[in-house]
């Protein structure tokens, strides 16, 4: 049963990502990774990861894909079906390639001939301890990261004094 | 229906399906009661009944970028605050301090910001 | 297929019925309720032709827009244009799906719960489908092909996600008190009284009077949250979406017929959603400030959350008739400069206190 709708929504996914990045439209184009993002979180809703799931929503749906159109608003992003195509198609087939390469290798072959059991489901209690008592220094440099996001930002649109 | 983790989610994705249904059907509904009067003028967009002058397009400023980015930066504290907050109680003063930590950090930055006048709209 | 099977399907299909009806029901209900007591705050009638009391109004209403020609402009992206206030409509049903209502009720020897899914991350949920809300604006006013619309969508989206930093931050008290992110573990944390004060002296005992609700403990915190909320939903004095004086109808200035209405319906939703969560979080859930009365069973708590849910609906209606709007670099400054960091420092204090108390 989790295995047909793992299909399912895996079909999914590779269908909206395919008109992702051929749509010509650049909105058109950000529905699509919305579609992309929400089969993720469905498939993280599968693995049992409820907490994931409805983060991959409030944090992926709920703001960055919110951030991109604020985005498009800002450049170009005219109504309709005016072309907004650059000439770099094949050095961005190439590096998507390579990604997908590089990503599925190490896949591979970290979990090869691996099967995972999911007893119960991750609650948000396990992974709160986890965070805070296994994994602190990464959390502590989260924050330095986004600081790092936030001045970066400030700095680009602060009017000149 | 399976009971536990999966029936809720079975409900749900129920639920979602139904909810769609009727926004699909409350459109359809309309399209079939509805009278088709075509006129060329009715397809205008607004402009105090006069024909709209330029394109329907106006470029919006970096600011609502800017308050884009705050925004998922923000968003991702509050990710992080939830499961802090439910295991607050059992984790005891260190969980606390690590998070006084990390709300530090970006209350810097948007102490920052402020200073910068970034949150400040004129 | 045993029969259980069956039985639960029953109990499920009809628990969606009743929760689609009763939304239904409530949002016809409260567009009359808002004109009405707007119209008698500002000594007019309001209301009055259509059934007792002008009742049916809504109905009325509703019907027409259904047959009315849907329009879309010759610029307009046309998918985007109809998907925009379906995925408003969508998000704010959705948003009641783990929202409890009241305890649970045994039929035909099956204890269904008043709620359609019971998560355990059910406030996440919410926020998570609040969070789509902005997309049905966003996409409106870009959609549209005309300026206004575009210029009130990104102004109202750029509204909306910055108070919903402020609405998640001033929801972690809570969560930390009740240690949990499931809404119906949050309504039984706050069952009971607070109990003897200590901090009071003699006059102490009056705690046992209190109902222990977390309004109480985290008052900053529930203030931040119902401005947050009010401003999340787009209604006065935060209307800058729709801001008629200066934007002609926001967003949704080229929508008519059942699209506006399905935008409208979204709006109206929302307010009720707000409304839950406010007395879930903070004002008990359907706990009574009396004892529980055996006879009614299930009822009372019922009775004891819509009453508190109608005391919020009608605070949104009040709020409406009272306050101007606010200037947009007045309500950017507010979110960002006041709740926000008001709500961060809230949650330190609170932390420290409770860290204290532990």
């Amino acid at each position: 049963m989790q295995q047909v709708v793992f299909g399912i929504v895996a079909a999914l996914i590779v269908f909206a990502a395919v008109r992702l990045v051929t749509t010509r439209n650049l909105v058109h184009g950000a529905l699509y990774l919305l579609a992309v993002l929400a089969g993720a979180a469905i498939l993280f809703l599968l693995f049992l990861a409820e907490f994931v799931a409805w983060v991959q929503v409030l944090v992926y749906i709920g703001a960055v894909v919110v951030l991109l159109l604020f985005g498009l608003m800002l450049t170009r992003a005219p109504i309709g079906n005016m072309a907004l195509d650059s000439q770099t198609r094949p050095l961005a087939a190439v590096v998507s390639l390579a990604i997908f390469g590089i990503t599925s290798t190490i896949v591979w072959k970290t979990f090869k001939g691996q099967t995972v059991h999911f007893s119960k489901p991750n609650t948000v209690d396990t992974l709160g301890r986890a965070i805070f008592s296994q994994y602190v220094l990464p959390f502590e440099i989260v924050s330095v990261v986004l600081l790092a996001a936030l001045v970066g930002a400030v700095v680009l649109a602060r009017k000149e004094e | 229906m399976p009971k536990g983790y999966f029936g809720e989610y079975l409900t749900l994705a129920f639920f979602a399906g139904m909810m769609l249904l009727l926004v699909a059907g409350t459109l359809g509904l309309n399209k079939l009661v509805s009278p088709k009067v075509h006129r060329d003028e009715k397809y205008l967009t607004y402009e105090c009944g006069v024909d709209p002058v330029g394109g329907g397009w106006s470029q919006t400023q970096i600011r609502y970028y800017l308050f884009g980015l705050l925004f998922v930066v923000f968003d991702v504290e509050a990710v992080f605050l939830f499961p802090w907050a439910v295991v607050f109680d059992k984790l005891g003063t260190a969980a606390f301090v690590e998070m006084v930590i990390f709300i530090g950090i970006l209350a810097l930055g948007l102490a920052y910001a402020w200073r910068k006048k970034v949150l400040e709209w004129l | 297929m045993s029969m259980t099977f069956l039985a639960d399907l029953v109990v499920i299909l009809a628990k969606i019925l009743i929760v689609f009806l009763v939304l239904s029901v409530l949002v016809i209900f409260i567009v009359w309720f808002e004109r009405k007591v707007v119209a008698h705050m500002q000594s007019r009638l309001g209301p009055n032709r259509w059934g007792p009391f002008g009742l049916l109004t809504s109905v009325a209403d509703g019907m027409k827009l259904m047959f009315k020609e849907p329009i879309t402009p010759i610029t307009a992206d046309h998918v985007t244009f109809a998907l925009a206030p379906g995925i408003s409509m969508l998000a704010a049903f959705l948003a009641f799906a783990s929202i409890p209502f009241g305890t649970s009720v045994l039929i035909f020897g099956h204890r269904a719960t008043f709620e359609i899914a019971d998560l355990n991350v059910g406030l996440l949920w919410v926020l998570a489908m609040g969070s789509l809300a902005v997309y049905g604006v966003v996409l409106a006013g870009w959609s549209s092909g005309s300026k206004y619309p575009l210029l009130g969508g990104i102004r109202s989206s750029a509204q909306m996600i910055s108070y919903e930093i402020a609405l998640s931050l001033s929801l972690i008290p809570v969560v930390m008190s009740a240690g949990s992110l499931s809404l119906r573990t949050i309504v039984h944390a706050q069952s009971g009284v607070i109990g003897s004060i200590g901090w009071l002296g003699p006059v102490g005992g009056v705690g046992k009077f209190i109902p222990h609700w977390y309004i109480f403990y985290h008052l900053p915190a529930f203030l931040i949250f119902l401005l947050a909320g009010v401003a999340e939903t787009n209604r006065p004095p935060f209307d800058l979406a729709e801001a008629d004086t200066e934007l002609v109808g926001g967003y949704h200035t080229e929508y008519s017929g059942i699209k506006f209405a399905m935008f409208f319906l979204a709006e109206y939703l929302h307010v009720v959603t707000i409304s839950a969560l406010a007395v879930l979080l903070f004002l008990g859930g359907w706990n009574g400030v009396t004892p529980n009365l055996p006879v009614l069973g299930w009822i009372w708590p019922l009775l004891w959350f819509v009453a508190k849910v109608f005391f919020f609906v009608f605070l949104f209606v009040w709020l409406r008739a009272t306050l101007p709007r606010l200037r947009y670099d007045k309500l950017m400054a507010v979110g960002w400069r006041v709740l926000i960091p008001a709500a961060l420092t809230w949650l330190v204090v609170s932390g420290l206190a409770m860290a204290g108390s532990v």
